[in-house]
């Protein structure tokens, strides 16, 4: 039981990380119909700067805050001058993104050097909460209540306003959006960079646990793009769904036949795509 | 008469070559560096860089009364990428020896290489048991250690001193982890303990969590085996799930050596490593190196800094005993079997025959001493060799240490 609990936490924690990085990822995919590789690279960049923030002022908020600012700027700019250049050319975009990909991971080299770092948790949330036998890092607890809260956020943001029906007219067929007077070039900046952001942001969580280090950008992406290829490109209940799944089978499966990380982590992936091509939650 | 002209010009160059390689000797001594210089271990490439320059620097690149160049290429930590590189050098750079490269499976990809073209080449990190021992290169000679080596000692000595009788270990899922973990616990089973749970995790692993929470509560110690990024993350989780103050914690020299220990907080005080080198080694040697090094590069030198100053010394008495006649390439692989350098930072060293050193082994214990952590040396276990105290040949007979297998448990 004890062990039951501890690796659904675990789980969970994994998940809510999961969700922070593939929300933004998918939202990119439904809009602009573009795989960012670079969307790691938002990640680590938001460690990154989150690490500066920390070492000047020891406050993990301020450090999120510029992060997210910081790189959400980053990624505007890069949709805004970049990406939209090519519109009508998926594969162009996805190599761009690749190539920032690699800019940014020397870049951080140049800046902040090789070694690894972990930034520091925030007020009392160091400890561990201890019940009984389950001993649970209350950081942990913290992380998965601020992913459940971003995604409560996101869902009133897409189903409740304006700008969500925009977004979501767009993800369904972009030329009828466009046609209808949204302005989907511009709605496709403010996407990519509230993505960017949501990544910055789960870096930043993951942050004291995580931490950073050069390659971090390359090794969190694959996990993303199994969420969002379970959950279904371009949906954020999908993102939501293809998170918890993923984390869970991946934390599980880790713990119960350890040897085979990776095919119980790719497997589930394959059994969705064989009995589901567009992901549980994606449209064709 | 054209065809004379051009004849007489082919004729001139030929004549300018064999004057020209005649008059070689006088040339520098060029030597071939690879390390990763960027991608996820640049910083560990750097270190391995920053030793060897810094001791160019004190000699001020000369050795055997003839100046030194060194030509330093990035191999990205890609084995393919180490291969083109060594061919650089080797092929178009025309270097006497080459030196470097860090990643086990750069260096398995070299030897072939190496061995082919007949180049001697200084080892100071890889530390695949079998690159000195059933699959060893007659042209490398290994001045670091065996991934095996410091963990034969840590063994018998996690038995014997430490009185440990139950061990469970956690490593990475690889030839260094499996080689490591099975070194030790050949040894501490020999002794009679017991290695209760073995725990693989894929290289990728950064969230410990689903295994962490499957460790025994109840063993006397948890051997762990990580390095980089994934030790700094170790540390911490350990300490989050409540293990640190429960179960002792233990482990191979690069869980805690000194390029992830400045990124370690209160969580990895107490862990007690093993290793061929701590920078809070306390003799002259060591206390002037890694001064220099601090001073030049403002970083404590880890045992990365440390294995090229090292290796470096190799190369240069190697050099100074030919006079600087390095063109011979026989003689030069022969010079460096043969060097005896002194002052090294990690104290004595020699080679044995199968071109890997017989060192001292420190037990390091990580403290808080004036506010930075360091690997206190708490015990030092002189002279050991790649084979412990096994006979070399029988050692040689059973198959490599990997996941499953580990000879006499």
């Amino acid at each position: 039981m004890t062990y039951l609990i501890t690796q659904t936490l675990n789980g969970l924690f994994s998940a809510a990380l999961l969700f922070l990085i593939a929300s933004g990822l998918t939202l990119a995919f439904g809009v602009m119909k573009i795989v960012n590789i670079a969307h790691g690279s938002f990640y680590m960049l938001g460690v990154y700067v989150a690490s500066t923030v920390v070492l000047r002022t020891g406050s993990l908020f301020a450090g999120a805050v510029v992060a997210i600012l910081v790189v959400a700027a980053v990624g505007f700019l890069m949709q805004r001058v970049f990406l939209r250049r090519f519109p009508a050319d998926p594969l162009a975009q996805m190599m761009m993104t690749m190539g920032f990909a690699l800019l940014f991971r020397d870049l951080a080299l140049m800046i902040w050097g090789g070694d690894p770092f972990t930034l520091q948790y925030p007020g009392r949330l160091r400890e561990s909460i201890e019940m009984g036998e389950v001993v649970f890092p209350s950081y942990r607890l913290f992380v998965i209540v601020v992913a459940a809260l971003v995604g409560v956020g996101l869902w009133i943001v897409n189903e409740k306003t304006l700008i969500g029906a925009r977004l979501r007219a767009t993800v369904d067929d972009p030329e009828m959006a466009s046609a209808i007077g949204i302005n989907v070039a511009r709605l496709s900046g403010v996407v990519f960079a509230v993505g960017a952001g949501l990544a910055a942001f789960g870096g930043v969580m993951g942050g004291p646990i995580l931490g950073g280090y050069a390659g971090l950008d390359f090794d969190l992406l694959p996990l993303a793009f199994v969420v969002v290829i379970v959950g279904g490109m371009g949906s954020l209940k999908g993102a939501l769904v293809g998170s918890i799944v993923v984390g869970m089978i991946d934390n599980f499966g880790k713990a119960l036949v350890p040897e085979l990380s990776y095919f119980t982590l790719f497997a589930p992936m394959m059994v969705v795509l064989a009995l589901k091509p567009t992901g549980l939650y994606g449209r064709a | 008469m054209k065809r004379i002209k051009c004849f007489a010009v082919i004729l001139a160059l030929a004549l300018g070559a064999v004057f020209l390689r005649a008059q070689a000797p006088e040339g520098p001594i060029r030597i071939g560096f690879i390390v990763p210089l960027s991608g996820a271990f640049a910083q560990n490439g750097r270190d391995i860089l920053n030793g060897f320059l810094l001791l160019l620097d004190e000699v001020g690149y000369r050795a055997g009364g003839r100046q030194i160049q060194l030509i330093v290429e990035d191999d990205e930590a890609i084995p393919a990428q180490t291969l083109t590189k060594a061919r650089k050098l080797v092929e178009s750079d025309r270097v006497h020896l080459m030196a470097g490269t860090l990643l086990a499976s750069s260096g398995y990809a070299l030897a072939p290489y190496v061995d082919a073209q007949q180049i001697p080449m200084v080892f100071p990190v890889v530390s695949s048991d079998d690159l000195t021992q059933r699959r060893r290169s007659k042209w490398i000679v290994r001045t670091g250690w065996t991934s095996s080596q410091p963990n034969h000692a840590f063994g018998e000595y996690a038995y014997r001193t430490l009185g440990y009788r139950t061990v469970a270990t956690i490593a990475l899922d690889y030839a260094f982890g499996w080689e490591s973990v099975g070194g030790f616990q050949r040894t501490f089973e020999a002794e009679g303990g017991r290695v209760v749970q073995k725990t693989w995790t894929p290289i990728s692993v950064h969230d410990f969590a689903p295994y962490l929470a499957q460790i025994p509560r109840d063993v006397d110690a948890v051997y762990a085996l990580f390095l980089g990024r994934s030790a700094v993350q170790f540390m911490r989780q350990y300490a989050e799930y409540g293990l640190k103050g429960r179960v002792p914690l233990i482990g191979s020299g690069t869980t805690t050596d000194e390029a992830v220990l400045i990124s370690m907080g209160d969580e990895a005080i107490g862990t007690v490593t093993a290793l061929q080198y701590s920078a809070a080694l306390d003799t002259p040697d060591n206390r002037r190196f890694t001064a220099a090094f601090r001073r030049r590069y403002n970083r404590t030198a880890s045992y990365y800094g440390e294995s090229m100053y090292t290796g470096g010394k190799w190369v240069l008495a190697a050099i100074e005993a030919l006079g600087g006649r390095v063109e011979d390439r026989t003689k030069l692989l022969e010079a460096l079997r043969a060097a005896k350098p002194t002052g090294l930072p990690r104290g004595p060293v020699e080679l044995d025959e199968y071109g890997n050193p017989i060192q001292a082994i420190y037990i390091r214990r990580v403290d808080r001493v004036n506010g930075a952590l360091q690997n206190t040396v708490i015990d030092t276990i002189p002279r050991v060799s790649q084979f412990w105290k096994f006979n070399p040949a029988e050692y040689l007979r059973q198959p490599l240490y990997s996941r499953r297998f580990v000879p006499g448990t």
